[in-house]
């Protein structure tokens, strides 16, 4: 196991104790600007944690998760637009409609013994139906898009998540915390133990006692019911919705990588994969407009080549490699 | 009274008799052991004990309670733990974690599922890499981890698929130990597939003869290893 927990040395509690307070009170000091990459950052820890219960945890690889992102956001935003449900009450609708998907996805590939990548390319395919589906449901607002109103920058509705991006940073902080927590919790149950013996074995888990296919499902449809969580907070920060964009297979790329860049299957890996890869992806599209480089597509090499770093210097992530030096248990072990 | 009963259990692969009519009682408390040359069916014996596939006709029954159809997990439940003939260690997670496993099948809760693992780690001699991770195992030690997340699920019957193939002499000595020593204190029924003759002789109270898929023969082993069929399937006709 990764992360808090009774193994700590001296040096991992202070590093912990500092990231903490300087997050906590990042609005004090930071820009708008840096504001917003610490939100991204903080809403990639969460979706990526959410997407590594699926994949790192249960070993069941999903391509598609910008489908959860996708219907979370445009059910909340459903609820929230036409008829008035506050967002906090739209994101268990959200919850609900993923959860079942999930289960619908799960249900579908589990009982037919479809695995490995060709359980990825369902997934790839329920995410692109789902957008060609939205993109002409008018009443959503069909490839147009749909549009939250948005409030005053300087009013503070918590209830309607309408305020600034002040508010949007402690949700997201709030957010991350919970997906640790949730994920951490996970892990050290009996779910954990399960989902990462069918990701080494499946025919050995069963041989235990396992029932392979309901944990399976599980791990699906809790994946899916956190990663709408993601949605809502997407569709209530940015405001705009388009079929086209966030039901994308880049956008589910981009869930992915912070991850496996940070360590696949711990429950470090997606906050640091985060951490490092939204403000480096940044700096780049920054670096080339010093440069006057106007090349479209440049972040996605730039993605690229960082991926093929850590898998060729890094096979297991980030996290794994620095875990010992900053005084933390290494992942793996549970006990 | 019989533990386990099979009865005119056969099983085909397109056209090929793997397992043909065959039937025997495993008493409770006993060792028992499946010999027979390579391909006589043992391991496929094995798997429609363990519910791996279905056989095509024939019955098994678990302390009087039918658990044909079963589906491994099931059968695990029921009360059988198995080990493979080609290990399957979870290689990413530590020795510890993979008896923890086994043992959740008969624990509600972790915490006495890693206590129970502990015990079981410690009776297979594996309590000092309790926290390597089991991709770091040599082979008899992951062998013997193989039992021990069978032995952790609480089963009434475990079933060794070749757990003392390329042990050394001495690791078979030991081995054989634990498992006699296993037996007499918590009465485990155990039916072992082996080649090793040194294990078989010196566990086994009762031993069954597979051969191209049928029960040739079956008894105490002194009299099984004379018995004229068993030599001429291992040594050919001419050695009879």
């Amino acid at each position: 196991m990764t992360g808090a927990g009774p193994g700590l040395a001296l040096r991992a509690k202070v590093l912990l104790a500092v990231l903490a307070v300087a997050l906590v009170a990042a609005p004090l000091y930071t820009s708008d600007y840096v504001l917003s990459i610490l939100i991204l950052c903080l809403y990639f820890a969460y979706a990526g944690q959410a997407w590594n219960i699926m994949t790192g945890f249960a070993g069941q690889l999903s391509l598609g998760h910008s489908l959860y992102v996708g219907i979370g956001a445009y059910v909340a935003a459903m609820f929230f637009v036409k008829f008035g449900v506050n967002p906090w009450l739209g994101a268990l609708g959200a919850i609900a409609a993923c959860a079942v998907i999930g289960a619908i996805i799960g249900v579908l590939a589990f009982r037919f013994g479809v695995g490995g990548v060709y359980f990825a390319i369902l997934t790839i395919a329920f995410a692109e139906f789902t957008r060609i589906g939205f993109d002409h449901l008018e009443w959503l607002g069909g490839s147009g898009g749909l549009f939250i109103p948005v409030a005053s920058r300087h009013t503070m509705d918590f209830l309607r998540l309408r305020g600034p991006p002040v508010m949007f940073f402690y949700i997201a902080l709030a957010l991350a915390l919970v997906g640790l927590w949730i994920s951490a919790a996970l892990l050290k149950s009996r779910f954990g133990y399960y989902w990462q013996a069918i990701r080494e074995n499946e025919e050995a888990a069963q041989a235990l006692g396992i029932n392979v296919f309901r944990y399976k499902l599980y791990a699906v449809m809790i994946s899916a019911a956190l990663t709408a969580v993601a949605g809502v907070f997407f569709a209530f920060y940015y405001n705009t919705l388009f079929p086209e964009q966030i039901f994308s297979m880049g956008r589910s790329i981009e869930i992915i990588l912070g991850p496996i860049i940070g360590g696949l299957g711990t429950l470090a890996g997606p906050i640091v994969g985060a951490f490092v890869l939204t403000p480096l992806a940044d700096l780049v599209t920054e670096l080339m407009e010093l440069l006057g480089i106007d090349t479209p597509g440049v972040k996605q090499v730039f993605y690229g080549v960082c991926l093929l770093v850590v898998v060729v210097f890094l096979p297991n992530g980030i996290w794994p490699a620095i875990a010992k030096r900053l005084g933390f248990p290494p992942p793996g072990g549970h006990s | 009274m019989n533990l386990l009963e099979v009865r005119g259990l056969s099983k085909s692969f397109s056209g090929l008799r793997a397992v043909s009519d065959v039937s025997f009682n495993v008493p409770e408390h006993s060792l028992f052991a499946m010999i027979g040359p390579n391909g006589a069916g043992k391991t496929t014996c094995f798997n429609l004990i363990a519910g791996v596939f279905p056989p095509d006709e024939g019955t098994v029954a678990l302390g009087g309670r039918a658990i044909i159809g079963f589906r491994p997990d099931q059968i695990c439940h029921a009360g059988i733990g198995r080990t493979f003939q080609v290990v399957k260690p979870f290689p990413q997670m530590t020795v510890l974690d993979n008896v923890i496993v086994g043992a959740l099948n008969a624990h509600r809760d972790v915490a006495s599922a890693r206590r129970e693992a502990r015990g079981v780690l410690e009776r297979l001699h594996l309590d000092a890499k309790a926290d390597h991770l089991a991709a770091s195992l040599t082979l008899p030690e992951r062998k013997r981890l193989e039992v021990a997340r069978a032995m952790a699920t609480r089963p009434r019957l475990l079933l060794l698929d070749e757990v003392m193939a390329g042990l050394r002499p001495t690791e078979v000595d030991e081995m054989v130990g634990v498992f006699r020593r296993i037996n007499a204190e918590t009465g485990l029924t155990i039916l072992l597939i082996e080649h090793v003759m040194r294990a078989v002789m010196a566990l086994a109270q009762h031993i069954v003869v597979l051969h191209h898929g049928e029960k040739i023969c079956e008894g105490a082993p002194e009299a099984v290893v004379r018995d004229p069929a068993v030599l001429e399937c291992y040594l050919g006709e001419g050695a009879v």
